[in-house]
Parts: structure tokens; sequence; C-alpha cells
């Protein structure tokens, strides 16, 4: 079992039942605390739980008795040897979860204590409770880290890393983790061997080798602890991207000097022609992790241009791609997450565009997921390994650990800041400077790599000293960084509503800042993204997306997200669809002409065409689209542009159905239902909406691609509000008519006093 | 450094008019250069309040163009930086609103986004202009939330305008690097005092 430290045999199967055993009993307790009836989870808990004590019993008396006569027909036997491994590993996976649930139904500890902090103690916790019955623990395995527990979480935050925030600001985040991680492992390093000489702490022992060795170790920003802290506060988006991106950039020069420092170690002498290998091999191992990754990511987008007849398997290429990307990497010892990071930032643009909406949505979801679980598990193991492991408490050099990786970062913090500020437009203020600094936060990688070491003389002490490191930081560092964000008032995340507005504005902007720049004759930023871009749609897109959606410009696949979007929003809830509202807005935007329908006399075929026409044309009603990199909510997903035009035809058909009985039955809830009947795929409700009847103005109809030019629109009906009675015009009485319908219908809306705001409709349609 | 510049594209004159920027090869490819080229021209866009179109500019009128894309410095209030936010957001106003009216009408707006999709391939006039009414409805209906049906929606406004670009945070995100920061800015300062 990857989880034990030694090999266990079959005789000793019921002492390492033990452990078991106090996790059942673990979860049983808390799962009854947690919730209210969870039936059955104890009753499984009960029986396995009473099973081995009789293990061994049941064990022994077969053993013994197949040899002397034919025993009965064992009606009911007992096996757990059979399964253990798989069982022991899904119970760990389960109460990591288990634990992760009970942090969200109590919010008031989960307000203050970000959930990295709670699970390091429930992992304390667990230790210490096997370590009570005489048990030996288990540690967090370096090859479970490295090979199961780390790429699912660094794969979701490659995949979904924020492009253009990054790459605006490479520069700074490539000088942090650089410059900023040598800075640290040198100056920590460096002091902590004149540490070392002082006389009255009996660490003599310590060279200076070994102290650099454990400078690069305890110097890397960690992506986990970071990820698992900023996620909760919500900061702006830069300072987001400075620090995540250089926790996950710094792990190449983390590599290199980790590898450095123990080889010379070993060697007697280190030249200068060794130093400058160094510096070769980080070039190496950058670039290199940089470029498998990018070869992976690659071939997992051309593959995908075949997949529209598989689509089932589709998200399964994805993710095995990236995962022999980043193992690959390690096979060369190349950087492994620069590696995954470079595959998902290549594969996904093209992915995109080629995979279905479910295989999307499976992608997104599995992804938070796993990464979820991993960081559940990694926090957990933190805690119970520290319980676990042998230690060697050395006060001065713990105390002396914790200060200089203090005083380190904040001096590279302000040091770089100060020389990067000279090539940034837009500064980095004290208050940047101040979460950058603060927001250096070490985990469960220096952990791991702490535990790879081979001197096991100095690695207790190097241990303890890591593991304290790693508590300060994310104790103290994680739990006050959240008011200390309020108190600086340091400017927050915005929630983006990616109007179609803004995404026009942006597009002109860029073409304008690339147009300057030519006249100026500068070869800026711009010029060169616009170089790039021009290139991947002229020759790369068309290899690797398939069919028409290789020509789509950027604005066009954009409107039509949100179009799809808006669609499948207005389906889904069934709520207020404001067919009128958006003739009358549509009225309102257009210039005065002559012909203005505003009463339709009769419905007949064409003028339903002209409605469909009107409400395709248009509308656009923009949602909050909440940007975020968390763990716990998703984006919303625009809807696959390939609805046939059978499901079109069936829900006009339907639609037409109820409005006919429109009047006469009165809308209430029990309709929506069956409206959602004929949605498109009504499992694919990721997101809740609000179902009191919030109208939202203008409405659209789905709208396909543009080169389907007569695709059918969907017209939706409102529901009645209770609240439209301030209406004006007096409602005229319903009469049965197909006609009159739309008629009513449409003078019913006209005088509509008007729709709630816009932000709130907008909010309340995310989960 | 611009002045330097300046004297290359106009092939060592004292003034540029249109065909010199028209000939510069990287502007060739921008699916909005008449738009840009434009607005060197545009008496908008120099201080004061005068209107039309120059024929050449000289270097003085260049250089105010280029002062819109100057990036915020550390040291500036906050009211500086919304004065510069709304300057910028008047330059791009200024490119979109072509006769002058004040207002961006539905077919300046249209017209904006044709261009813009231009050079992107044969896309029909028609998604060009359902997108542009698509926009135009959004800025409506977030300025003006409670439009009664008979109320015609003129155009965008520059306050509206303001409002619906409030997100993108202009001031850092239209500025150029320029090769000799500090003797633009010191111009650019001069000639607003």
């Amino acid at each position: 079992c990857a989880l034990h430290r030694g090999a266990p045999s079959c005789g000793s199967s019921a002492r390492l039942t033990a452990p078991t055993c106090v996790l059942l009993l673990l979860l049983f307790a808390f799962v009854s605390v947690a919730s209210a009836s969870r039936d059955d989870a104890p009753g499984g808990n009960n029986e396995t739980g009473r099973a081995p004590p009789e293990d061994s019993h049941h064990h022994h008396q077969q053993t013994n008795s197949s040899t002397h006569h034919k025993k009965a027909f064992p009606v009911l036997s007992f096996n757990y040897e059979h399964v253990r491994q798989p069982f022991e590993i899904s119970l760990w996976i389960l109460l990591a979860l288990l634990m992760k649930l009970g942090f969200h139904i109590i919010p008031r500890v989960s307000n203050v204590v970000p959930e990295s902090c709670l699970l390091i103690v429930v992992g304390l916790l667990i230790g210490g409770i096997i370590k009570a019955i005489g048990e030996k623990a288990p540690m967090l395995d370096s090859k479970l880290f490295f090979l199961y527990l780390l790429p699912p979480i660094i794969l979701d935050a490659g995949y979904f890393l924020p492009i253009r925030p990054f790459t605006e600001n490479m520069g700074t985040i490539l000088v942090f983790a650089v410059v900023g991680t040598l800075w640290n492992t040198f100056f920590v390093g460096g002091m902590m061997y004149a540490v070392c000489q002082i006389e009255g702490a009996q660490l003599g022992g310590v060279d200076l080798l070994s102290c650099l060795l454990f400078g690069s170790i305890i110097s890397a920003v960690d992506p986990v602890a970071v990820l698992a802290v900023f996620e909760e506060i919500h900061i702006n988006e830069l300072l987001h991207i400075l620090v995540f991106g250089e926790s996950l950039l710094n792990d190449a020069v983390t590599v290199v000097l980790y590898h450095l420092f123990e080889e010379f170690s070993h060697a007697d002498t280190v030249t200068v022609g060794d130093a400058l290998l160094g510096v070769v091999c980080f070039f190496v191992v950058s670039l290199g992790g940089i470029m498998v990754g990018a070869i992976y990511g690659l071939l997992g987008a051309f593959t995908s241009r075949f997949t529209s007849h598989t689509r089932v398997i589709e998200p399964l290429f994805v993710f095995l791609y990236s995962y022999m990307a980043y193992l690959s990497a390690e096979v060369f010892h190349l950087s492994g997450i620069m590696s995954l990071i470079a595959c998902g930032v290549m594969m996904r643009p093209y992915v995109e565009a080629n995979i279905s909406h479910k295989s999307y949505t499976t992608v997104k979801y599995f992804m938070k997921m796993w990464s979820s679980v991993s960081e559940t598990l990694i926090f957990i193991f933190l805690g119970v390994s520290t319980v676990a492991g042998p230690h060697a408490w050395n006060w001065t050099f713990v105390i002396f650990t914790v200060i200089l990786c203090l005083v380190s970062r904040v001096l590279g913090v302000i040091g770089l800041t100060y020389v990067i500020n000279k090539f940034r437009i837009v500064k980095l203020t004290k208050k940047d400077q101040f979460i950058v600094a603060y927001g250096g936060l070490r985990g469960a990688i220096a952990f791991s790599l702490g535990f790879l070491l081979t001197n096991s003389q100095l690695k207790n002490m190097f241990l303890t000293a890591i593991i304290t490191v790693i508590f300060f930081t994310v104790f103290v560092q994680g739990m006050t960084i959240r008011p200390l964000v309020e108190l600086l008032a340091v400017k927050k995340k915005k929630e983006s509503k990616r109007s179609i507005n803004e995404e026009i504005h942006t597009q002109f902007l860029d073409h304008l800042l690339t147009g300057i720049e030519d006249i100026c004759g500068h070869y800026g930023h711009h010029h060169w993204k616009d170089k790039l871009n021009r290139f991947n749609k002229a020759y790369v897109k068309r290899w690797l997306i398939a069919g028409e959606r290789s020509t789509e410009p950027q604005l066009i696949s954009f409107y039509n997200k949100m179009e799809m979007k808006q669609a499948m929003m207005l389906v889904e809830s069934g709520s207020a669809a404001k067919l009128p509202a958006i003739v009358s807005s549509m009225q309102n935007i257009q210039p005065r002409g002559p012909a203005r329908p505003r009463a339709i006399p009769s419905i007949s075929k064409s003028r339903e065409q002209e409605i469909r026409k009107i409400l395709r044309a248009n509308l656009q009603k923009t949602r909050q689209r909440l940007r975020s990199y968390s763990r716990h909510d998703l984006l919303i997903d625009p809807f696959e542009d390939g609805l046939s035009e059978v499901r079109f035809r069936r829900q006009r058909v339907e639609m037409e159905r109820r409005m006919s009985h429109y009047l006469t039955v009165p809308a209430n809830r029990q309709e929506i239902p069956s409206v959602r009947k004929v949605c498109f795929e009504p499992e694919h409700q990721v997101y809740t909406y609000d179902t009191d009847g919030e109208s939202l103005r203008g409405r659209r109809a789905s709208h396909s691609h543009p080169s389907a030019s007569d695709a059918a629109g969907l017209v939706n009906e409102s529901t009645r509000r209770p609240d439209q009675s301030g209406a004006a015009e007096p409602r005229p009485k319903a009469p049965d008519d197909q006609e009159d319908q739309d008629q009513l219908t449409l003078s019913r809306c006209l005088s509509d006093p008007g729709p709630n705001k816009d932000e709130e409709g907008g909010g309340s349609f995310l989960s | 450094n611009l002045r330097k510049r300046f004297l290359q594209l106009s092939g060592n004159e004292e003034t540029i008019s249109r065909e010199h920027l028209d000939t510069i090869p990287a502007l060739a490819e921008n699916p909005i250069k008449a738009q840009i080229i434009e607005a060197f021209f545009d008496k908008r866009n120099q201080r004061g309040d005068e209107a039309g179109a120059f024929q050449e500019i000289g270097f003085e009128q260049f250089l105010m163009v280029m002062c819109h894309f100057r990036p915020p410095t550390l040291k500036m209030t906050a009211e500086e930086k919304e004065a510069m936010r709304k300057e910028k957001l008047r330059f791009l106003f200024n490119m979109h609103d072509t006769d002058n009216d004040g207002t961006i009408t539905l077919e300046e707006y249209r017209k904006v986004v044709e261009e813009l999709l231009s050079k992107s391939g044969a896309i029909g006039q028609e998604t060009a202009e359902a997108i542009a009414d698509a926009a135009m409805l959004e800025v409506a209906s977030t300025n003006v939330p409670h439009m009664a049906p008979d109320e015609f929606y003129e155009g965008i406004t520059f306050q509206h305008f303001e409002q619906i670009l409030k997100g993108l945070e202009m001031e850092s995100r239209m500025n150029i690097r320029f090769l000799d920061v500090d003797t633009t800015t010191m111009r650019c300062g001069r000639s607003t005092s």
C-alpha cells in the first residue's frame, strides 16, 4: 500500500486494520455530529467495524479446518485482505471529503480560518489518535505526492489560467519567480550557515552545502498553499496572478537548485564549471519542460479535432495528454509543473473549440473535483505526517529559519519591485508589494522535497524546520491575510461583467494600440501580440480546429457564446420571457420609421417569422460571469452550437401549444417542468437560477451559427407575474384565439412598467 | 524618439498628411486603420473646442494625440487618474462619433463593429449589425433602466459611454510605452496648463 511505510504481511493484517478502525470510529463520530442523519454510512461502518476482531479468528479457523475435513460451505465469509488497499485509500479520501463538507456546514469557522488550516488541524488530530493507539501513522510519501496528488492541482491551475493577465505581467512574474527564488535560497542558506557557526547551537555539523540545500527547499512559494488561501480572499486579478504565477514558475528554479545542491553535497569539490552547468541546467529544465508540455498540448488539440464521433471519451484525452506531459517531463528531470502548465495553456483554446459542451463540462467538473480532493488530502496528510514523523527539534535552527524566511521574502520583494517598477507601465504600489510578500506561503512541496533528502542525520532537523515554517505561513499568514486585505483596503476582484461592449472595446483597443505602436515605429507588446494572433489564425487554427469554427473571429464566437448562454438560460428557467419587451426595446433604439409594428392584427406564418427575426436579430442581456479560479464554483458555460434543427422545431411546436393555453391556464410554477421537458439538455443545469419569477429585460432568442441563416428562433412566453398589476393600460380579456394571444401578450408586455435591474437579475443566476 | 519618427514619416517635412500615415506598411493589416488615421487629424483631439479635421498636422498636434496614450505615474492622485481616464475615453468616443453630434448613434456603432470584423474574413453584414444592436441595447438598458416603449434611445452619450466602460480601467490599459517618456509627459503637461 502506498500509504504505509512498512510492507504489511499477512499475519499482521489485524494490526494494520486498527488504524482503519480508528478512522471508522472517527468517521462515525464526525458523521453523526455534523449532519442530521446519514443512515447508510454508519451501517456500513458498523459492519466492518465489528469484523476486524473476528478477522484473525476466522482466518485461523479456515486454515485449520481446510486441512482436516470438508468444511461446511461458508455462507458468510470475511476476506478483508482482498480489498484492503483500495478500501483504505477510499476511506481516506472519504474522510477528507467529509471533513470538507463539515467545514462548509459550519459557516462561522470557515469565515475566520481558511480551509487549509482546518484541514491541517484535522490531520493533526487524526495523527494524534493513531499515535495514541500505538499505531504507525502513514507519512506523506513523496512518490504519492508528486505523482498523484500534485498533478491534478497544477493541471487545474494551468488549464484555467487567465492568459491575458498572465502574459501581460509575464516579465514581473518571471523576475519574482527566478530572481526572487534565487535570492531567497542564497540568503536563507547563507545566513543559516552563519547561524550554524554560532557556538552554543550545537549545529556545527551543518556545512554550507547542506544549508544551501535547505535554503533551496524552503524558499519556494508553494502553489497549493497559495491557491488554497488566495481563493478565499478574492483579491484583484493582478495580485492574484503575480503571486500565483510566481508560485508556478519557480518550480523550475527549485528543481534545478535542489538537484544541484544534492549532487554537490555528495561530490567533494565544487568548481565554477559546475556552477555554470547549473545555470545551463536551469534553462534546459525550464525550456525543456515547456516544450514537452507544448508538444503534448498540440497533440491533444490535434486529437480533439477528430473526436466528433466519439464524444464520450473526449475529456479523457485532455487528462491523459496532460498527465503524460507531466510524467514525460519528470522522466528527464525537467520541470513537471511547467510542462503541465504549458500543456494546459496550449491545449485549451483549440480543445474548447472542438469538444462538445457536455465534454467541456465534464472536463471542468473533473478537474475541479480532482484538484479539490488532492488539495484536501495533501493538507490532511501534512497534519498526519507532522505527528508521525521523526522530529529533531532545535530551537535556534527553527526560530532562525522562520525569521529568515520572512525577512528574505520581504527584502526580496521590495528590492525586486524597485527594479521592476522601472519597466512596468502600471507600477506596483506599496500595498501591492506587501500582499505579494505576505502571500509567499510555503507548503507541501517543500515538505516532500525535504522528505526526499537522503542524509538522515540532518534530515529530521530540516524536516522539523520545514514543517514549522509551513505551519507558520499557512496558519499565521493564511489566517491574517484576510483581515489585512480588508484593513489595507486592497482592491478586490471586480465581478467582471463580460458585456459585449467591453469585448468590443477590448478588441478595438488592441487594434488601436497596435496601430499607434506601428505609427510610432515602436515594436512593443501589442505589435508582437498582434503578430502572434495573426499567425495563430492563419496557420495553427486551421490544423487544430475542426470544421468552420477555425475561421471564426473572436468577437463572433464571444457573441455566439453569450447568445447561447442566454437561450439556454431562458429555456431552462422558463420565466418571464419578455418577447415583446424585446420588440419594444428594439423599437427604442431603432430609428423612427414609418412601419412600427405595434398591434399585430393576425398571426400568420409571415408574422411569426418576422417576430422571430426581430428576436433573433438582437437582444443581449449580459449576465455576470464570475471569473473565479475558485474550487467552489464553476464558470457558466455557453451552449454548444450544434443545435439540431429537429430540436428547434420541436420546441417551436411546444411553444405554440403552450401559447394557446396561455391565457386560459394561469401561469404558475407547475408549468415550468413541462417547459423543461423540451429543453435541450436539462442536466446541463450546473447553476441555480432564481425561480421566483424575476423577469429580466431583453430576452434573447437562441441563435445558432451565423452560417445557418434560417435557424428557427425560440419564442418563450412570459409567466404572469403577480406584481404586474401595476400596468397602466387595462388588460383586455382573453379570448381563446391563437392570433389574439400574441397581440395580448405583446400589449401586456409593452405596458409593463419595467423589469428589475440588471444586476439583481444577473446575480441570481449563478450559483 | 518621436521627433525623429515624425520627420521620418513626413519625409523631413514640417507636416504630415493622411497619405504619409497610409503608407506605413504595418498598418495595412489593421482593421481600424482608417479610424486611427482619422483620429490624428481630428480637431477634437487637440486641446480646444474646435471640431472638424485638419488636412495636415504638425509635430505639436502629433504629439498632442500621442499624449492620450501616456501611462499614469505612481505619483498621480485619484483625481488626476480620473481626469486621465476621462481624456482617454474621450479620445475613443471621438473615434466612434464621426459626425460629432455628441452621441454615438446606432449607425455609427454598427460601422465600428463592421470595421472591427472587416479583416476577419467574410462576415455577413447581418452579424455585425446584430452585434452592434446588442451592444447598443445593453448600453441602453444599463443606463436607462426604465424606458417606456415610446422612448427612443438616441445614442450613446459620453456619460453612458463612460459608464459602460467603467470596468475596463482605461487609464491602465490604453497606454504605450514611450521611448522617451519624460519629454512627452512634460509637453503634455505644459500644454494643458
